[in-house]
């Protein structure tokens, strides 16, 4: 009962973190917890145990010799508190460092963000956090997420660039990246990078020091990514898109993660990873899925298991994960503690899962909030996750014959007003496509904003 | 026994009336809106002359029993005046009848009624003051119960609760319910059936035909020893003991007397003799009068703009939508005319209650004062809703279906061609024409020449049914480009 009792918990927590997500409810699978660990009863201890804080595998950079944890912290989803005036939210700073102390203190040890990332807060608080603690004892990677053509000019990306140095309150970047790399193709590469000569700056930068390792993240036009590779640029480093729905199965637009990582190994460069959840969706699994992991590991959680998919190629660097809540900060850095490199027949399993998530028709959407705001004020990452969230649990019905119909029609529209104010929702969507160059997942959002508003027109309608 | 009879029925009736009003989910009425039917002056509005002939045969059988079963307004003061019992025991005396107030009272209402000075029929029926402070006063109450509940129900991942919006309807209307809740509340709490035998013209009518009900409480002179005990008991004040009698105009049947009576000397028994009907007053005409709305001016700009993007996340602002203003006010499907609703509505609030879409709301003007009216700043008036149609219990909303009333134009959709955002913000939208459930609008390219050009809507009035989707959906804030104009007179598409 204890046993139980501790998962529930855990249950909840993961939960939470879809909320982030603007999702949330159970997740369906009765998720267990701590991959193999034996002899621990709920009277001893808890059935989690202590979180290990020297056993975290590292990966070694091959340029500079840096010990990196295969976990990285990205703080792109920071918690967040309302603010005292009451005028929208503003992070939580507090929790940010609590959560940061103890990613130090078990043994993570790369930290990402962007200029862009929180509303452009997530710098600054990164900055705060990290002074706390000696300079020699983490990484920070950071970008120049100069995509607005406003700031395409080489003053203003400059200005960028010297301005993330203020927020982090350092000297030097470990990490530094060209900013989502493929969206909009050729045409942005050359307005952001190459024309304007930013790309020389940076690659000064590096000589003079103040740039350890350079590198690009990409999404998209795989155009692109050739090119980058094939030009005599030496890169330390390339973050990617990597999990298993999108190893052989990339939507349309973006590019199979087995060709990227595949290229990358081929000219020994490490490879950082984004999205291993895909954007939290591979967290939670249907009811098949779940049945078919539980014969390879009673224990293991969804999420457990991408982390698993993520870390098992050899020249991983680290695996990204923006972690709200210090429940999934311990559930990765458990998993990776040490990592256990999947095995075949795992794999295999894995694949079939893939197989299951691509029947479903989920919107590609993983939260970034890139695309955010709305200048009509949609809240499009929430109406996506909502839509989700509702086809992953099985609350999707178009058919009024449907057994589950009514159940599926009140779930969907009872949890869509909760979840979404009113005027937020798809039916306020105008078409604009102000939205659209800037989603890394190329989601055409106005056709997917006014498919979701059809279907919730016709389960108000009811027929 | 016969008390303990009356008590629960009135109970059952009570409950359910008040629910009708309270009830948002729109289960309750399909089960039991002929409660609101079954209202004497709703009933003679919808001339149902079946429901009138009943209510006036039942009084001639058993006395005044709708005033203390079937009005809620009436068992409304029960409740008032028992709680105030338990403070104040015997507290009642006898008292002549005011005649001259009940049937000067009468007369103006039936002025009132014959003018179609409906704020003033609204303002005094018993129905209709109980339903404004059902809707104005409870329903708030209730719905925030409803909201803390499905609070902890989202907190447990339960669908059982959702929260709705408690919003302000009309600020006339909910102090007008404020008042009249002090005033009959005051007069039940001190003399217990007071509005029911000096104001209430429903009183009075039926008061009239129960002085020659059949069944009727009667001192038996031989037992009765004067003691008074029953006049002190009797919430109508129309016991005299002195005389042992008993004035059955203004007596409701409560059965209080009889159960109070030391020495079994009242009983409810046949009288010796009954009387017959006379001519009531009917064959109502009222004026068209204009709309004198309270609302503001129509800005001629769109203050949204689309804003610089910067940084990742975020939500930008969303300014409320104001009332537009309408020359011709906008009436529900079903209410076939402007005239017709101010003939028939009595201004209960029943429709403004069940409105699942936030579009019903009592009206502010003088002249259709808490009269429903629609605007679309919260919610349009959505295909598949005809609540309003199939409470109402005047005749001010006919019933209608579905199908007829996707086929009823009760307005008319305008362009505002400044506040449009292909204008203003040089956009793509269309989401007036993507959601106009009967296709009435176009989106036509600015210049035809251009293959890439903006488009613009335009509008089939012949088509367009005024049901407001494109004013509700439309992203120019606070003053939608595209509002709807109400019609006079309804018709079919």
């Amino acid at each position: 009962m204890g046993k139980e009792n501790t998962n529930n918990k855990h249950d909840i927590n993961r939960r939470k973190f879809l909320k982030v997500l603007g999702g949330g409810t159970a997740v369906t699978a009765a998720a267990i917890y701590g991959c193999g660990r034996k002899g621990l009863t709920s009277e001893s201890n808890s059935a989690l145990g202590e979180v290990p804080t020297d056993k975290m595998t590292y990966r070694t950079n091959p340029k500079t010799g840096d010990k990196v944890s295969l976990l990285g912290y990205g703080f792109m989803r920071l918690p967040k508190i309302p603010k005292k005036d009451g005028s929208g939210d503003e992070i939580d700073q507090d929790t940010v460092n609590k959560l940061t102390d103890y990613a130090i203190a078990h043994g993570v040890n790369y930290f990402d963000t962007s200029p862009a990332y929180c509303e452009g807060q997530s710098e600054h608080a990164m900055g705060i956090a990290l002074k706390r603690h000696p300079r020699n004892k983490y990484f920070i990677a950071t970008k120049l997420s100069n995509f607005d053509p406003k700031v395409w000019s080489r003053e203003a990306s400059l200005e960028m660039y010297r301005n993330s140095f203020k927020e982090l309150q350092v000297d030097y970047l470990d990490y530094l990246l060209l900013h989502g790399i493929g969206m909009d193709g050729m045409e942005a590469l050359h307005g952001r990078y190459l024309d304007n000569g930013v790309l020389d700056f940076l690659l000064k930068e590096r000589e003079a020091g103040r740039i350890r390792n350079l590198g690009f993240s990409y999404h998209g036009d795989v155009k692109v990514f050739d090119y980058l590779l094939s030009t005599d640029i030496k890169w330390d480093f390339v973050q990617i898109q990597l999990n298993y729905v999108d190893w052989k199965h990339a939507s349309e637009w973006n590019t199979n993660a087995d060709y990227l990582y595949g290229e990358l190994k081929k000219r020994n460069i490490p490879a950082v990873i984004m999205e291993p959840l895909r954007g939290g969706k591979l967290a939670q699994l249907d009811y098949k899925s779940t049945e078919i992991l539980k014969r390879y590991d009673q224990e293991a959680n969804a999420a457990s298991w991408a982390f698993r998919f993520a870390g098992s190629q050899p020249d991983v660097l680290t695996v990204l994960s923006g972690m709200t809540y210090m429940e999934h900060l311990q559930d990765n850095i458990r998993t990776y503690s040490p990592l256990k490199p999947l095995t075949n027949k795992e794999n295999e399993a894995l694949e079939q899962v893939a197989q299951l998530y691509l029947s479903h028709p989920f919107v590609s959407c993983t939260a970034c909030q890139y695309c955010m705001p709305c200048p009509y004020g949609l809240d499009i990452p929430g109406i996506f996750s909502h839509y989700n969230k509702c086809l992953n649990e099985g609350n999707y019905s178009d058919n009024v014959k449907d057994e589950n119909y009514k159940k599926a029609r009140r779930d969907f529209l009872i949890g869509y007003d909760r979840n979404v104010p009113r005027l937020r929702q798809a039916n306020h969507c105008i078409g604009c496509g102000q939205c659209r160059p800037h989603c890394p997942q190329h989601i055409n959002i106005p056709e997917e904003m006014q498919r979701i508003d059809k279907y919730v027109e016709q389960l108000k309608r009811n027929a | 026994m016969l008390r303990k009879i009356r008590i629960t029925f009135a109970s059952i009736f009570f409950v359910l009336i008040t629910l009708l009003f309270l009830d948002f989910t729109g289960t309750l009425q399909v089960w039991f809106g002929w409660l609101a039917k079954i209202q004497f002056l709703p009933s003679l509005l919808a001339l149902n002359v079946l429901v009138v002939i009943a209510l006036l045969a039942l009084t001639l059988l058993f006395g005044r029993v709708y005033c203390s079963v079937i009005c809620p307004m009436g068992v409304f003061q029960d409740i008032i005046s028992w709680i105030s019992n338990k403070t104040k025991k015997n507290r009642f005396r006898y008292s002549s009848a005011l005649n001259w107030l009940r049937w000067g009272i009468l007369a103006i209402f039936a002025a009132a009624f014959v003018v179609g000075i409906s704020s003033f029929v609204a303002l005094i029926s018993p129905y209709s003051a109980y339903g404004r402070i059902a809707s104005n006063i409870f329903a708030p109450l209730y719905q925030w119960g409803n909201n803390l509940l499905a609070y902890f129900a989202e907190r447990a991942d339960s669908y059982a609760f959702y929260s709705v919006d408690v919003w302000l309807k009309s600020l006339p209307t909910l102090i007008i319910a404020i008042a009249s809740f002090a005033v009959i509340f005051t007069l039940a709490w001190r003399n217990g059936r007071t509005y029911c035998n000096t104001i209430c013209p429903v009183g009075t009518i039926l008061g009239f035909f129960s002085k020659y009900s059949f069944f009727r409480p009667q001192i038996d002179q031989t037992k009765c020893n004067s003691c008074g005990l029953c006049a002190r008991n009797c919430k109508a004040s129309c016991i005299d003991s002195k005389s042992h009698k008993i004035d059955y105009s203004r007596c409701v049947a409560c059965m209080n007397c009889i159960e109070k009576c030391n020495k079994n000397a009242i009983h409810y028994i046949p009288a010796r003799k009954t009387e017959t009907v006379e001519q009531l007053p009917n064959d109502v005409n009222s004026s068209r009068r204009k709309f004198v709305s309270l609302t503001t001016l129509l800005a001629l700009t769109s203050v949204l703009e689309a804003q610089q993007k910067k940084v990742d996340g975020g939500l930008a602002v969303i300014q409320d939508k104001k009332v537009p203003k309408r020359n011709t006010l906008i009436t529900p499907a079903g209410s076939l005319s402007e005239n017709n609703m101010n003939k028939h509505c009595t201004g209960c609030q029943l429709c403004v209650s069940v409105c699942p879409n936030q579009v019903l709301r009592p009206s502010s003007s003088l002249s259709t004062l808490m009269q429903p009216e629609m605007s679309y700043e919260r919610g349009y008036c959505r295909p598949e809703c005809t609540k309003c149609s199939e409470v109402c219990p005047t005749g001010a909303i006919h019933k209608i279906t579905q199908a007829e009333k996707t086929a009823t134009q009760i307005g008319h959709a305008v362009w505002i061609k400044a506040n449009c955002v292909v204008n203003t913000d040089k956009v793509d939208c269309g989401n007036c024409a993507r959601h106009c459930p009967n296709g009435a609008i176009q989106m036509v390219a600015i210049d035809a020449t251009k293959s890439d050009s903006l488009k613009i809507p335009a509008i089939n009035s012949e088509r367009c049914i005024g049901c407001g989707a494109c004013e509700n959906l439309c992203p120019a804030r606070p003053f939608s480009a595209i509002y709807v104009e109400g019609h006079e007179m309804h018709k079919s598409i």
